[in-house]
């Protein structure tokens, strides 16, 4: 399953669907990474609201995301992480180190302005 | 008949997001609140990943189980892989041959109520875990 990928102005929106498998988060690193520069993005928000599960492999995938992005002159917002995932990851040691996160959609967007 | 257990074989990442969407759907049947049923989820996703990192195929098993009155979920992973050789290092937090994040394995020990791994260097792995419904 691919993540759509939207941009609004300076922005680009990646929204998460439940069933995620690692080579769809492998596409998503790729395709922003690309779509940051042309489209000369300074932000880019992940929304994680239908994602049911987090693990290292996410986790670790999600951060280097952020870094990657953060080379490329973007700033990565990671939104609506549902509380029994955060539960599950914190449990399982899982952390987001230099990564900003946001409640909502919304949120997300306010914190890139 | 209502099953009360799946089995699911892995072989590639998306099996991975078979084995813990099955065993969602088979937990949820009995009861696990929905935080519960992430922490399988997690659990189950760490298991599967070691599969087809390290072992390239191996089976996921989920089964319902009763003892002494408490219901809960049975986990077992195995595996005709390479085995680890020094299981007290694997079960360590950061340690990583994958150059990875190192916390599958005491991931799983911590999300799960019970946590077995047996390994032997040439024949396999298994893991086999249990959570209890709270
Ligand atoms: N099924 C297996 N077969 C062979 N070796 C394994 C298996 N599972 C784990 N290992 C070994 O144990 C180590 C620790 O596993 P663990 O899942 O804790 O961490 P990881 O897979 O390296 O990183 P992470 O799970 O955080 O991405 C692995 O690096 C690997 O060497
Ligand atoms: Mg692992």
């Amino acid at each position: 399953m691919k993540v759509p990928i939207l941009k609004q102005g300076n922005i680009l929106i990646a929204t998460i669907q439940s069933a995620l498998t690692d080579q769809d988060l492998i596409s998503l690193k790729d395709n922003l990474s690309h779509q940051v520069i042309q489209h000369r993005s300074h932000g880019v928000v992940i929304d994680i609201t239908e994602l049911d599960v987090m693990d290292s492999f996410s986790t670790r995938t999600l951060r280097n995301i952020a870094s990657i992005l953060k080379l490329r002159g973007a700033d990565t917002v990671i939104v609506g992480m549902q509380p029994d995932v955060a539960f599950a990851m914190v449990q399982l040691g899982l952390t987001l180190p230099n990564v900003k996160t946001a409640r909502d959609l919304e949120e997300g967007l306010t914190l890139l302005k | 008949m209502k099953s009360f257990q799946v089995s699911v074989s892995i072989i590639s990442d998306a099996d991975i997001v078979t084995a813990r969407q099955q065993a969602r759907e088979l937990a949820k049947t009995f009861g696990f609140s929905s935080s519960e049923l992430a922490v399988i989820a997690a659990a189950i996703s760490e298991l599967a990943r070691n599969i087809v990192s390290y072992a390239k195929k191996g089976t996921i098993f989920v089964k319902l189980i009763q003892e002494q009155g408490k219901k809960g979920v049975l986990i077992v992973a195995e595996d005709q892989g390479p085995g680890i050789p020094d299981l007290h290092l694997a079960m360590q937090d950061g340690y990583s041959t994958m150059n990875s994040l190192g916390l599958g394995l005491p991931g799983v020990k911590r999300l799960m109520d019970t946590f077995e791994i047996q390994s032997t260097v040439g024949q396999g792995t298994a893991v086999t875990a249990k959570k209890w419904v709270m």
